[in-house]
């Protein structure tokens, strides 16, 4: 981000989450447009772009919990300068890591065979729903990660301070923020 | 008891003995009874028995020998054979007129000559071997009680410590703190109530010093124990065993009864108005409970967890009042300190580490067992000489001493003197004599996990860096060892060591890193061979 | 009663002979973080967020256990204190499963917002995830081993002010847990008396009042002054 003469090339992706980080993002309302001018926004799920290029900035929501996610982590490190933790679940595990207590078996059971009625039987493979790793794990713990933003979700104003600053080339004041 | 009924005792127990043509001792110590002592003393009784031969033969159960790798071990009065791996097969060779005539004995028979037993020297260990721990005329007749009566006819307490001092002798439970300084510091403190405690809680893995004190002489720690009531103004003292030592415990039972009875301990002791009474307290196996506050949580009845120093015991101990916490093998040095004389034990060993030390040497070692050195014996003596190597020819990589506080000491160091200031400035502690050797077969990185796998298992839980810093630590060790860590994560190693020896509550946490701390300064090859080979710095793939 | 001065972080101040450091501090305006520490209860330095440097003196000391001296110089913010401080709250935060976003102490929680003042924005070492109860056999009260610290604030005030001792510390190590008379079920217990003050004492969502939902539960410590001035100074000031 030496130069401010090209847009500064985002991308956003979403793990194990809810979306609601990205729900955040939008909530920035009209300060979206004036981000507008300054960034262009490569891959994200919030458009139709299937494929993620190289961007200067990453943010990730959610954390890695099965094996695509392991894969697009990876992919998303070795195409981003800059890689954000977008949110508890990125940064801690967060509500997706709260079955690392109990171990897959036993939630694939309680999901497919427990308490369900209509669809019998553990999905198999990796044809229909990803095969979950053994243990849900926060972004940091799979690549490195430049720069935490805590929050579920992180509010508005702290995302918007995140990208201006990264805009602006400067270090994002996120002093004082907090889990949760 | 009078002091003349004790020379007494001493002379009526000394003439029945020399009246015997034999007499057989078989080592009953628990590493001993382990491989089956209590058969071989059976075996020998009723051979005695069978050849009437009870008034002129007679076989008594000792202390540890020493040569524990070799047991039972089994000596003979009369000409001092010792025999090893000896059978209840043996016992009629035993009791006949020659046994070191009889082949099969002959094999056993052990070479007295070599450096394993020439090398050693014996004050704490004087009796181990010698005396039946069971029978306190035994105790009485090897000179036992007569330093405890010289202390209480001849001294004042104030002398008695000054005699401590010009010993030059430290605490025997690791840290080396100067004993007549902490006897001072409670003898100084005001009150009438004060206490006196023996730790006995020896907890360190591969450590076995402490319980064969205890198993082979209990007298002489009770007898230590009164002169420091004496000394310091206690009437009551405490001897605070681990519950896992059960033939010590006995031991201790008989011997306090037994001396209650000779009123060597109890009221009026040597017709004085010194009294002094001692009640074990059994602990239940926590590690923590080693640590002097924690200690005396257990002792009041409650959670065995340590508490912020100062104020230490001997201002604030138990139940609020002075206490003297001092350590077996240290409470074992006193009586023979009183009666030879403090510039006599200034003499042994190496000032400022005066006396001799008990090892327990285990690991990779040929002559694995209980050794007493001078202070200042190299390490290479005690592993070389007197522990025979390594065996079947291996290399000696390292030797862990000071247990899971302290460090592993490189083949470089082989050459530096055991004694406190020289084993710490290598980073590792003299501890209370765990002596462990590794040959070139160990995995350093292992180890360090061993003993944090300890460490984290034997922590209380009451301080948040060693509660949850020692399982983080044990988890990056195991994964360093399944090569599943980073650079990262040794790194956070680090950093944990110094957070806990630095944070802290107590000892235990204090000193957990010191395992990782020595191996990593010299073995951190062997850390760096696990790590996975290096990504590029930024962007790269944890 | 004689007085000590001495310095905190630059700034002279004084304290009563016996007043501990931390007190002194606080009443100065320097916040030392604590987590066991909770005034009115006895303190057992267990937390070690309060360790501060004392010129002179190789070791760090607990605030909360050790008195003002005459002349002291005490540093309580220094780098390798904050370092530290934030190194022992991912301790805490890795040991169990410190859930905030649908904790009910969400947003009051003195454990998430000491991790806010000292700068936790993300946990350095292996989340440990151990697998706890939630003892919910209580009519009013929850307790919920999950978000425990083990900062034993409750066996304390259980003990030292209500008098019951219905709580202690079980286990040792992290498997530690605080557990109701022999380790039966809360609701069960002979000897709680439903007073509540464990639950207005503890730092985080381990005791709540049932009832609460995310982010709902609050904490009000006012009992406990005034009860400890009322049995002290025999005052009351409510």
């Amino acid at each position: 981000m030496d130069s401010l003469e090209r847009k500064v090339r985002v991308a956003t992706a979403w793990l194990g989450g809810c979306s609601g980080c990205h729900m955040s993002l939008l909530d920035m309302d009209e300060r979206l447009l004036e981000l507008a001018d300054r960034i262009e926004l490569c891959a994200s799920p919030l458009t139709d772009y299937k494929d993620f290029p190289p961007v200067d900035v990453a943010l990730v929501e959610g954390a890695v919990a099965n094996q695509d996610h392991l894969e697009h982590i990876r992919h998303i490190r070795a195409n981003s300068k800059i890689l954000v933790s977008f949110g508890d679940c990125a940064v801690t595990g967060n509500v997706p890591a709260m079955r690392n207590a109990y171990g897959v078996e036993d939630v694939l059971n309680e999901a497919y065979r427990a308490n369900t009625s209509v669809v019998v039987g553990v999905p198999v493979g990796n044809a229909v729903v990803p095969r979950l790793l053994g243990r849900v794990r926060p972004v940091h713990e799979v690549v490195a990660v430049d720069l935490f933003l805590q929050g579920c979700p992180p509010d508005a104003q702290a995302i918007h301070e995140l990208l201006a600053a990264l805009v602006e080339g400067r270090r994002p004041a996120l002093e004082g923020r907090r889990f949760g | 008891m009078t002091f003349e009924e004790l020379m007494e005792q001493q002379a009526r127990e000394l003439e029945r003995q020399r009246a015997l043509s034999r007499r057989i001792y078989c080592c009953t110590a628990a590493g001993c009874v382990s491989c089956g002592a209590e058969a071989v003393r059976k075996a020998v009784a009723a051979e005695i028995k069978s050849r009437e031969l009870d008034g002129t033969m007679e076989v008594c159960g000792t202390g540890c020998m020493g040569l524990c790798s070799q047991g039972p071990l089994v000596r003979t009065s009369d000409d001092g054979a010792l025999y090893g791996n000896v059978e209840a097969a043996d016992a009629a060779a035993l009791v006949s007129a020659a046994p070191a005539d009889d082949p099969r004995l002959a094999q056993r028979r052990i070479d007295t000559s070599t450096p394993f037993f020439v090398k050693q020297k014996k004050i704490v260990l004087a009796n181990s071997g010698v005396v039946d721990p069971e029978r306190i005329a035994d105790y009485i007749a090897a000179g036992g009680y007569q330093a405890l009566a010289k202390a209480v006819a001849e001294m004042t307490p104030r002398e008695v410590i000054a005699e401590v001092r010009a010993s030059g002798l430290r605490g025997r439970g690791g840290a080396g703190y100067p004993t007549a300084l902490k006897w001072e510091l409670v003898a100084k403190q005001p009150g009438a109530t004060k206490y006196v405690v023996c730790n006995a809680d020896e907890g360190d893995p591969g450590a076995f010093m402490d319980r064969s004190v205890l198993e082979g002489d209990p007298h002489r720690v009770l007898e230590g124990m009164a002169i420091a009531g004496y000394a310091v103004g206690a009437q009551q003292g405490y001897v605070y065993v681990r519950g896992e030592y059960t033939l010590a415990i006995q031991r201790l039972q008989a011997a306090i009864r037994q001396a209650e009875r000779e009123r060597l301990l109890g009221s009026r002791i040597f017709e004085d108005t010194f009294q002094f009474r001692v009640d074990l307290r059994i602990g239940a196996g926590a590690f923590v409970c080693g640590e002097e506050t924690a200690l005396i949580a257990s002792i009041e009845g409650r959670r065995g967890q340590p508490r912020q120093r100062p104020p230490y015991p001997p201002e604030s101990g138990l139940w609020g009042k002075p206490t003297l916490i001092n350590n077996v093998e240290t409470f074992a040095n006193i009586p023979p300190i009183l009666v030879n004389g403090g510039e006599w034990f200034a003499g042994i060993g190496s000032a400022p580490s005066t006396g001799t030390k008990v090892f327990a040497l285990a690991g990779k070692i040929v002559n694995t067992g209980l050794i007493e050195v001078p202070m200042g014996t190299s390490l290479r003596e005690i592993v070389f000489d007197i522990g025979g190597g390594v065996p079947g020819g291996g290399e000696f990589k390292a030797a862990q001493t000071g247990g899971p506080s302290g460090g592993c000491i490189p083949a470089e160091f082989l050459d530096t003197p055991v004694d406190f200031e020289s084993l710490a400035r290598i980073g590792s502690i003299m501890g209370s004599g765990g002596l462990i050797v590794m040959d070139k077969t160990s995995s350093m990185v292992d180890v360090a996990r061993y003993f944090m796998e300890f460490c984290m298992e034997e922590s209380c839980g009451k301080c948040i860096p060693c509660r949850a810093g020692t399982a983080q630590m044990h988890d990056i060790l195991t994964r360093i060892l399944k090569r599943e860590a980073t650079r990262a994560d040794l790194e956070m190693l680090e950093r944990l060591c110094v957070l806990l020896g630095e944070t802290s509550l107590c000892g235990l946490g204090q000193t957990a890193p010191n395992p990782v701390l020595s191996t990593l300064k010299y073995f951190r090859r062997e850390y760096e061979e696990l790590l996975p080979a290096e990504h590029s710095a930024a962007g790269g793939e944890r | 009663m004689s007085v000590k001065t001495l310095v905190i972080d630059g700034k002279a101040v004084t304290g009563r002979a016996g007043e501990t450091i931390f007190n002194v501090a606080w009443e100065n305006g320097v916040r030392i973080p604590r987590l066991c520490h909770v005034g009115g209860l006895s303190d057992v330095g267990a937390c070690r967020l309060c360790l501060v440097e004392i010129e002179g003196q190789r070791k760090l000391a607990a605030a909360c256990l050790t008195p003002v001296e005459e002349g002291m110089v005490v540093h309580t913010s220094s780098e390798r204190l904050k370092e530290h401080r934030r190194l022992i709250l991912e301790l805490l935060l890795a040991e169990r499963n410190h859930v905030c976003a649908v904790c009910v102490m969400n947003g009051a929680c003195e454990l998430q917002d000491l991790a806010a003042e000292l700068g936790v924005d993300h946990v350095r070492l292996r989340y440990r995830f151990p697998k706890l109860g939630v003892d919910t056999s209580h009519e009013r009260f929850g307790q919920d081993q999950n978000r425990c610290i083990l900062c034993t604030r409750c066996v304390r005030v259980c003990d030292e002010v209500e008098g019951a001792h219905t709580k202690d510390v079980f286990g040792r190590g992290s498997g530690s847990l605080i557990i109701n008379d022999m380790g039966g079920p809360w609701g069960e217990s002979d000897t709680c008396t439903s007073c509540g003050k464990c639950v207005q004492v503890c730092p985080t969502g381990a005791l709540f009042s049932k009832g609460k939902s995310v982010a709902e539960m609050r904490k009000d410590r006012g009992f406990l002054k005034y009860i400890v001035t009322a049995r002290e100074k025999r005052e009351w000031i409510r």
